[in-house]
């Protein structure tokens, strides 16, 4: 479903990815590690389309698609989305009128119809069940004046509403304690699907206690340099990375 | 088409039977500006004498006096003597259908739904007719007929009730106030006027026929509006489609009185032609607008949002004169293209207890200039006098300009003044997020933008809130990248 190949990309004019490969199924839930520096965030963000990180080589491909070329917005009507790790506030911007907007923009763009305010309430309430968000954030400006917790909360919640055909939670335990982090993982698994790939940026083992990954891909300098089931993860937890990337250097 | 032409030529055919807007007068007046010009108009609008006496003392003041030039906008010299200074709303070189109307304006007005005969009207297409709205029309005076609230052009006040207009016209902004307030003092060609009785709470807004026919008030508007004790009006004037206009300068004076423990709500939702890209044959909106709080804890509240004219240059003020009272401005000023504004307000304390609000949202765009004038004083009986002031400015690119001059001047110790100031532009994050979600960088923008305004927009009548909304959107098309 998601086929990359040989991508290389740089954020001003820093080579960052330097010929990455990465194969991820429907259904699959794919976990990248890596030290920090190594291209994970890059690559979450370049998968999402953000102005500023060239492609310079190789191609994205998502249901046989080339992703490079398209906006962030296009890549979201296709099924693109990117949970992020500091979510940014839009002061003013009710968030229900916000996550109502862009799903219709996304129904739209694939010929759907548009939900009207009634349907898309009870969606809404249907989906702040997974991640046990107070309805009462929702009539609040999107993401300001949320906890750091709150802030995860609703992109997972936006994750759930806007249903994702490939959906990339970038470093989303970062600042997390424990509880939180049970809501979050617990949200993320529900929307785990047949129909629907995931990729877990992270670098602590301690959400895939959580989140258990089909696949651990561990991401040096620029590149996936090994890979392996649930329990490579758990050895880099006891290794640390040192033992792969200095293989890797 | 052809048949609504027809209805509309039946009803033109028709007149104004049911009188809010005064006949209508085929003839122009040469260009030029003299005591003759004066009478003429006065005549023409058959006024009686005490009236014509109080506009040639204006002009002959205006004679004397000089055209200010201390704000921060940039117009070419003003040829006083090649305007026309009455001219029938309507005149020969109006276009002759839409066929003849920038096609940008066109598109814009089909954006925000508005009919096409409405169209016309806005546009200035010789076409005359208060369509849709005269039973409506009729409906509304005679509920507020019941109410006792006046509400009727400043023509047939100044016939219909001579003595409200001597009592208060001139009362808050007086002739001699400034070089515009003068000329329209002079000239004024026509305006609103509404009275609210004692205890009276006006049963509507004001709002929705004025806006069909804010497009004919013309150049030298003036608008009066009284609100006795414990009365309440909340008025709206402007409309959110773009009205073209062949009279460049609008010189429009607003006065509102609100005795003891009234209240006057006053929105308005400016969208004039700004001109072309290059900001020609834009409007120039010269507008004096000042409340007075006359009475104990009356209060008067401005909300505007200015998204048209290629020159907005106004603050409407407040004067606290009653004890416990309060003013308020919410303003939203946009400029992008050429456009230029010069905006803001002013708070004059002077009874005891007085409190204001300012919260002004400045966004520039293009290579639009954007200017916050803002004057706070207060006096030295004012005794516990409070004021907050907000002022955002946003900035889209990088060739605009935001300018803030508060001017702040306390002479009671007791005051308590705050003033707050940001300035920003949206970033590279907020404009990543939202497009990530799915949203155009253009329906980013104006998400982003309008959240911006909210402050302002709550304070906006609901149905004009939604609209504005969709303005601002739409006048930021454009301007992204």
């Amino acid at each position: 479903m998601l086929s990359i190949k040989d991508l290389k990309a740089s954020v001003d004019g820093k080579e960052i990815l330097r010929g990455l490969d990465l194969e991820v199924k429907t259904g699959e839930v794919h976990a990248i590690m890596g030290p920090n520096g190594s291209g994970k965030s890059t690559l979450a963000h370049v998968l999402a389309g953000r102005e500023g990180y060239e492609v310079t080589g190789g191609s994205v491909e998502l249901d046989g698609r080339n992703l490079v070329a398209l906006s962030p917005e296009e890549r979201a009507h296709l099924g693109v989305f990117l949970a992020m790790q500091y979510p940014v506030e839009l002061p003013g911007v009710n968030n229900s009128v916000f996550l109502r907007t862009a799903l219709n923009a996304i129904r739209k763009a694939r010929g759907e119809a548009e939900l009207d305010a009634a349907a898309f309430l009870r969606l809404m309430r249907e989906k702040l069940k997974l991640v046990d968000l107070r309805e009462d954030l929702l009539k609040r400006a999107v993401n300001a004046g949320f906890s750091g917790g709150e802030k995860k909360r609703n992109e997972i919640f936006q994750m759930a509403l806007l249903e994702p055909r490939l959906a990339i939670l970038d470093e989303t335990d970062s600042g997390l304690d424990i509880d939180a982090l049970r809501i979050v993982a617990d949200g993320v698994n529900a929307l785990r699907s047949p129909d629907r790939a995931m990729i877990v940026v992270t670098h602590y083992q301690r959400l895939l206690d959580y989140i258990e990954p089909d696949c651990v891909h561990v991401l040096a300098g620029g590149r996936i340099v090994r890979s392996g089931d649930k329990s490579l993860a758990l050895e880099l937890e006891e290794k640390g990375y040192g033992w792969i990337t200095g293989e890797a250097a | 088409m052809a048949m609504t032409n027809a209805a509309v030529h039946d009803l033109v055919q028709r007149g104004y039977e049911h009188g809010f807007v005064t006949a209508i007068e085929q003839d122009t007046l040469p260009p030029g500006l003299g005591e003759e010009t004066v009478r003429a108009i006065s005549a023409r609008k058959g006024e009686p004498g005490w009236m014509l006496d109080w506009r040639l003392k204006a002009y002959r003041h205006w004679l004397s006096m000089e055209e200010p030039a201390w704000s921060s906008v940039h117009y070419p010299k003003i040829d006083y003597q090649a305007i026309s200074y009455y001219s029938a709303p309507r005149t020969k070189d109006a276009p002759k259908s839409l066929d003849d109307i920038d096609p940008e304006l066109l598109r814009t007005y089909e954006k925000l739904g508005i009919p096409l005969e409405e169209q016309k009207a806005l546009s200035g297409v010789a076409v005359d007719a208060v369509f849709d709205s005269v039973s409506v029309a009729t409906t509304f005076r005679e509920q507020l007929a019941e109410a006792g609230v006046i509400f009727c052009s400043m023509s047939e006040a100044i016939r219909e009730h001579p003595g409200l207009v001597q009592r208060y016209l001139g009362s808050v902004v007086p002739h001699t106030d400034n070089f515009f307030a003068a000329l329209n003092s002079a000239v004024f060609s026509d305006g609103t006027f509404v009275y609210v009785p004692a205890g009276v709470r006006c049963p509507m807004e004001l709002s929705t026929y004025f806006r069909i026919n804010a497009a004919k008030t013309g150049q030298f508007e003036r608008t009066l509006i009284v609100a006795e004790a414990g009365a309440y009006v909340s008025y709206l004037e402007g409309c959110t489609a773009p009205q073209r206009d062949e009279n460049q300068l609008h010189a429009a004076v607003v006065e509102l009185v609100a005795l003891d423990d009234a209240q006057i709500k006053y929105s308005t939702v400016q969208n004039w032609y700004p001109g072309d890209a290059e900001g020609r044959g834009g409007i120039y909106n010269f507008v004096t607008k000042r409340g007075d709080c006359r009475g104990a804890r009356s209060k008067i509240s401005w909300t505007q949002v200015e998204t048209g004219s290629a020159i907005t240059w106004k603050y409407p003020s407040c004067i606290l004169r009653g004890d416990g009272s309060a003013g308020e401005f919410y303003s939203v000023a946009l400029t992008k293209g050429r456009q230029q504004a010069d905006t803001g307000t002013k708070m004059i304390h002077i009874g005891r207890d007085t409190r204001s609000t300012i919260v002004s949202k400045g966004i520039s765009a293009g290579e639009g200039r954007n200017a916050y004038r803002g004057l706070v004083r207060i006096a030295q009986r004012a005794e516990n006098a409070r004021n907050h002031t907000q002022c955002d400015s946003l900035l889209l690119g990088d060739r605009c300009a935001a300018h803030t001059f508060p001017y702040v001047e306390v002479k009671n110790p007791s005051a308590q003044v705050e003033h707050e100031a940001t300035t920003s532009k949206i970033s590279e994050d907020q404009l990543f997020y939202c497009r990530s979600r799915g949203l155009s960088a253009e329906d980013a923008v104006g998400m982003i933008v309008n959240g911006f305004c909210r402050e302002v927009f709550q304070e906006l009548p609901m149905e004009f809130a939604v609209e504005a909304q969709k303005l601002l959107s739409l006048s930021l098309e454009g301007t992204v990248g």
